[in-house]
């Protein structure tokens, strides 16, 4: 519905998928502008960058797809139209996830593709099966990661209300924070990165075994390979939260 | 009320209006924050790569971009504040009875935005910069003066941020559903304000050009100020800068809506 209704002003469908995707495309403009005066940022080349930056990119196109509307749970709240949800004979998630899809937000997952293609082909890499398993591998958990950051920024609007833009610093800032790479922040920003908020399992640690660097904080090999294990915990405990704060949610008004 | 007494009282609601959703305003500053971090760490490996690149040393860097965050929400760049309104109510007619009312349409809205922006200001732009001169080592002027000259160039690249606003919000006339315009907007606006990279790092001529632009009276001028890259009579001259934009801006502004309300009479038969 929301798909057809987007689709009725075409000229704005255009120019909305053609915004969502050059938005995108110009935070990698600002990297490459910081190229043409380094050689290296970190310890990494451009087209090293480009394949953090194209991996969390497309990681979070594909979640904002499905669920970037989640923070619009909080204006529901306020509103109380919540509560229209919570009678239909539906999921009440799904529908929060379904409320104003946006088509438009293909643009950043295409953008994502396109600055990732360049760097696999960029880089100067020996392409095994295994090799490109685990690219694969780490943008479909990263996707799955930032879905379960975005259900948990839904789930906290239950208990905070207007507070969309707390998931917003998580999600598209978790996106900014790994398009650069990990050597350049404090060891502190890491490990947060790593333990606390998992973001790192989205595209760092994978991708420094595919570039063949060591990690940052000497976690063992093994680690490198826990991408999915990480999100799944995630979802899982997304999901736990979620229901919690929606039986915790009493409607507005008397 | 007298009409004089009105865009006052239209501001002093649209600070009101902002400074209840506090929530929000927390969450704000915490967005803020961290991508204050983020872009300060990048910097910091650009800038120990190649010192004084774009004519910054790293505290001067480091300023720049605390000081882009804490104007970040207040000159809504990437969109917010009035827009949506405006473009809500042109798209479902509302803004036929605004048009019979005694009060100047753009007057109007410019009142309520620098409202809106006088609470961003304070609620999203003490904090993080605090919290980024706590953190790192910052060139903050120690010259009331400075700071002075600094919030003279916050207002008038309020002024310009808002006038392009204006101009787009009006786009809703012709477009209907003027949401993607908005966002190509406040993708350029993001981009060539200097809120992603000062504008003096951007390579050869393109970097040039791209000081000359509106989008610049809103960040980047503001932020030059505030490290002192202007000194004596250059600061006149950046601030006329500005002046000029905003005016040129607000001009094509009323002549937009002069068109834009032969039309509205048009469908109203």
């Amino acid at each position: 519905m929301w798909t057809r209704s987007a689709l009725a002003y075409r000229m704005s469908f255009a120019l909305m998928t053609f915004g969502s995707a050059a938005t995108a495309f110009l935070d990698f403009v600002a990297i490459m502008i910081m190229f043409t005066h380094v050689d290296a940022l970190g310890g990494f080349s451009v087209a090293e960058v480009a394949l953090l930056y194209g991996a969390a990119s497309t990681s979070l196109g594909l979640a904002d797809l499905a669920l970037g509307t989640m923070d619009r749970l909080g204006t529901r709240i306020r509103d109380g139209t919540l509560d229209v949800l919570l009678v239909r004979p539906v999921p009440v998630f799904a529908q929060v996830a379904a409320d104003r899809f946006a088509l438009r937000r293909i643009g950043r997952v295409v953008q994502g593709l396109l600055v990732l293609g360049w760097a696999v082909a960029a880089l100067d890499l020996d392409w095994t099966a295994g090799r490109v398993a685990l690219l694969v591998t780490m943008v479909l958990s990263g996707a799955f990661l930032f879905g379960a950051v975005f259900a948990l920024g839904g789930a906290f609007q239950f208990v905070a209300g207007d507070a969309a833009e707390v998931q917003n610093s998580f999600t598209y800032g978790g996106s900014t924070l790994l398009q650069y790479p990990p050597t350049i922040f404090a060891k502190e920003l890491v490990r947060g990165a790593t333990f606390v908020v998992p973001l790192a399992f989205v595209n760092w640690i994978p991708a420094l075994r595919l570039l063949g660097r060591d990690d940052p904080l000497g976690l063992p090999g093994w680690v490198d390979f826990l991408s999915p294990v990480v999100a799944a915990a995630m979802c899982g405990l997304a999901a736990l939260l979620w229901r919690l704060g929606l039986r915790s949610y009493r409607s507005t008004g008397s | 009320m007298r009409l004089s007494g009105l865009y006052p009282a239209v501001a002093a609601s649209g600070f009101r209006r902002y400074a209840t959703y506090r929530v929000a305003t927390a969450a704000g500053v915490f967005t803020n924050t961290v991508f204050g971090f983020i872009l300060a760490y990048t910097y910091i490996a650009l800038w120990s790569e190649r010192p004084h690149l774009g004519g910054y040393d790293q505290a001067e860097a480091l300023t720049f971009v605390w000081t882009g965050q804490a104007l970040y929400a207040t000159v809504a760049i990437a969109g917010g504040g009035f827009q949506e309104e405006l473009q809500e109510r042109i798209r479902n007619g509302d803004v036929a009875v605004d048009l019979y009312r005694p009060a100047d349409l753009q007057l109007w809205w410019l009142a309520s935005d620098l409202g809106r922006a006088g609470f961003q200001l304070l609620g999203r732009g003490v904090v993080p910069l605090a919290v980024g001169a706590l953190a790192f080592d910052l060139a903050l002027p120690s010259d009331p003066l400075v700071w002075a000259l600094f919030l003279l160039a916050v207002l008038l690249g309020l002024v310009v941020a808002f006038a392009i606003r204006y101009l787009v919000a009006l786009a809703a006339f012709w477009l209907l559903d003027g949401t993607g315009l908005s966002m190509l907007s406040a993708l350029i606006g993001l981009f060539f304000s200097g809120s992603l990279l000062p504008l003096t790092v951007f390579p050869g001529a393109f970097g040039d050009i791209v000081q000359w632009l509106p989008w610049s009276a809103t960040v980047q001028v503001p932020a030059d100020t505030l490290i002192g890259r202007h000194e004596g009579a250059a600061v006149v001259g950046v601030l006329a800068f500005q002046a000029a934009w905003a005016a040129a801006l607000l001009l094509a502004g009323r002549s937009v809506q002069a068109a834009a309300t032969r039309k509205v009479v048009v469908q109203g038969g």
